[in-house]
């Protein structure tokens, strides 16, 4: 038990921040129509590409050929993840953006 | 670097560290914006360049400005900055071409794949951790390796690996590379390998720290990589997005677990708001189609094909293409409604040939658009939008089915399950109480399919065998434009 509350006072500041992220990340998007839940998603998933910041500390204090070879590896993943993930809802939404242009 | 000791607390200041955290905060308040206006239409595009710039601000203000406390208590940035340009540069140069050079139907798949590489990126980064930590506690001797760091690491690895391999499995299916395994002992496979999973990470997490001793680390990273494809391996193709999605958020999660590691807000507020809007996105997409999320991941879909009433020995009828010409053309209102088959044939650029042609002839066509037709949300949205369709053309599902009455031709183009009436006529049948656009309701019905087969709630469809019903068999783009030139020649 003393192991659990000191647990929630050493990192109360991140317990935080967790808490109310998701609070947010709910109430962001709450409303958005079905049309985007498509783009949403991609976009969504280029943002948690946000892993690659983990990839590359990784990567800053690799000391070894083989986490050398595994922190590369990570870091071109990361990378994947958040080129392709903005470029193809860049994509997905430009086809949006054409028919506005329409409507006006 | 000084030690800086206040009255409440004692951290450590340096200008590259005010600027770093600073830059985070930047990145989490574009994050937060981005994803606020990806979910309105008008500001959506705009709303991921927002998001964009706050992942570039935050990876270039760690390469700069990161600094991590060395063993002997000192900090020392960035180091191998040549190799991670260079692994950054590939990685851009692979992501872009993949994700230009793709086409609007593999959308979705690719959503899945660059999915996968963050997850595998989040178990990587965890498996490089693992060591590192357990040299450092058993230095420190201490009893059991039970703390938030260790903690982080192996969720981290469990949930980056469960992600990495079930977006691979959804990558393959959407690509159909890979088919649906439906067998009901995988139910319990699932469930056993889950409480396995949670079971062993608490079981290292008692363990005493051993220098150097990793096999754990290996075994967790196999058992999460084997659960992430049973996992997906049994809910069919059609719920695929739910599954994209919801993996999609356990991404989210393994990267906040890294930001939990490392102290690094960006990434936690950025993987915390994927994971809960994430969730909340997977939430929404089961209520379109009026399923739980539950019955997704247990794969009711399917297996399921006694359910029903047996078709037996009905007939379906088939249309001439001239009188399908005949048809159209001395309509007043006609409806297409498209389905996965439109996007499989590339058809989209002859509908809007069709609508054109049937407008010269004072024929009214509109598209009725159900939420989950296709293998995305808003997949027949931009699909017809490529094929430059006017979006008020574009009608959602309640409206078109407030005008079915006065439709005199309906077209359906490969869709099956959204417009089966045993969504509403059937309680027995798995869709039953999904909504569904009501084709036969209009005048007439034109079904455009490749054969008899059933979608992919893999159930019967009566509508086929309606009175009203008529059967065009074919390739949806060949049928098509076969039927265009018959309109011309009239």
């Amino acid at each position: 038990m003393d192991e659990i509350l000191k647990f929630f006072l050493e990192y109360r500041e991140a317990i935080f921040i967790i808490i109310l992220s998701i609070f947010l990340g709910i109430e962001v998007i709450s409303h958005v129509p079905s049309v985007l839940h498509t783009p949403l998603m991609s976009g969504a998933n280029a943002i948690h590409g946000v892993v690659i910041i983990g990839a590359i500390i990784v990567m800053g204090h690799a000391d070894n050929v083989l986490s050398m070879i595994l922190g590369f590896i990570a870091v071109i993943l990361g990378t994947l993840n958040v080129v392709g993930g903005f470029v193809v809802t860049d994509r997905m939404l430009e086809m949006f953006k054409k028919k506005k242009k329409k409507q006006l | 670097m000084e030690t800086i000791q206040t009255i409440t607390r004692t951290f450590e200041f340096s200008e590259y560290i005010s600027i770093l955290e600073i830059s985070y905060i930047l990145a989490s308040i574009l994050f937060i914006l981005g994803l606020k206006r990806l979910s309105h239409p008008d500001t959506a595009r705009n709303g991921n360049l927002w998001a964009a710039a706050g992942m570039g601000l935050a990876i270039l203000f760690t390469i700069l400005f990161h600094k991590t406390k060395m063993e002997d208590g000192s900090f020392q940035g960035i180091h191998n900055i040549g190799w991670i340009v260079g692994a950054l540069v590939i990685g851009s140069i692979i992501g872009w071409l993949i994700a230009m050079k793709v086409k609007m139907t593999a959308m979705p798949q690719m959503v899945s794949l660059f999915n996968g590489m963050g997850g595998a990126c989040a178990a990587l980064i965890s498996m490089m951790e693992f060591p590192r930590m357990q040299n450092e506690l058993a230095d420190m001797q201490v009893a059991t390796m039970m703390n938030g760091e260790s903690l982080a690491i192996l969720l981290g690895l469990m949930i980056g690996g469960v992600s990495f391999a079930g977006s691979m499995i959804a990558f393959g299916k959407l690509d159909e590379r890979i088919g649906d395994v439906k067998s009901p002992a995988l139910r319990y496979i699932n469930i056993s390998f889950l409480i396995i999973l949670f079971v062993f990470v608490i079981f290292i997490m008692f363990k005493t720290p051993v220098a150097g001793e990793n096999w754990m680390i290996y075994t967790l990273a196999a058992l999460a990589l084997i659960y992430g494809v049973t996992f997906v391996m049994p809910i069919g193709g059609a719920d695929m997005p739910v599954v994209i999605s919801l993996l999609n958020s356990f991404t989210g999660v393994a990267a906040a677990m890294g930001g939990f590691l490392y102290n690094n807000q960006a990434m936690l507020t950025g993987g915390i708001l994927v994971g809960s809007s994430g969730t909340i996105l997977t939430i929404l997409m089961c209520k379109a189609m009026n399923r739980s999320l539950l019955n997704v991941i247990i794969g009711a879909f399917g297996g399921s094909s006694a359910a029903g009433p047996a078709s037996g020995d009905k007939s379906v009828k088939e249309i001439s293409m001239s009188d399908a010409a005949v048809l159209l053309s001395y309509s007043q209102k006609v409806l297409v409604v498209p389905g996965y088959g439109l996007a499989v044939a590339q058809a989209q650029h002859l509908c809007h040939e069709l609508e054109n042609l049937l407008a010269t002839k004072g024929v009214e066509l509109k598209y009725g658009i159900h939420p989950v037709a296709g293998r995305m949300p808003g997949h027949m949205n931009v699909l017809l939008a490529e094929a430059d369709v006017a979006y008020e053309k574009l009608q959602e599902m309640e409206d078109s089915n407030n005008e079915m009455n006065n439709t005199d031709v309906v077209i359906v183009v490969g869709a099956n399950d959204v417009v089966n009436p045993a969504a509403e006529e059937d309680p027995s049948s798995s869709i039953y109480g999904m909504p569904v656009i009501k084709v036969w309701d209009a005048k007439n019905t034109i079904i455009m399919k490749r054969s008899m087969a059933k979608g992919y709630a893999a159930i019967e469809n009566n509508l086929f065998y309606m009175p009203k019903s008529r059967m065009l068999f074919g390739d949806a783009k060949a049928t098509l434009q076969k039927l265009v030139s018959e309109i011309k020649n009239l």
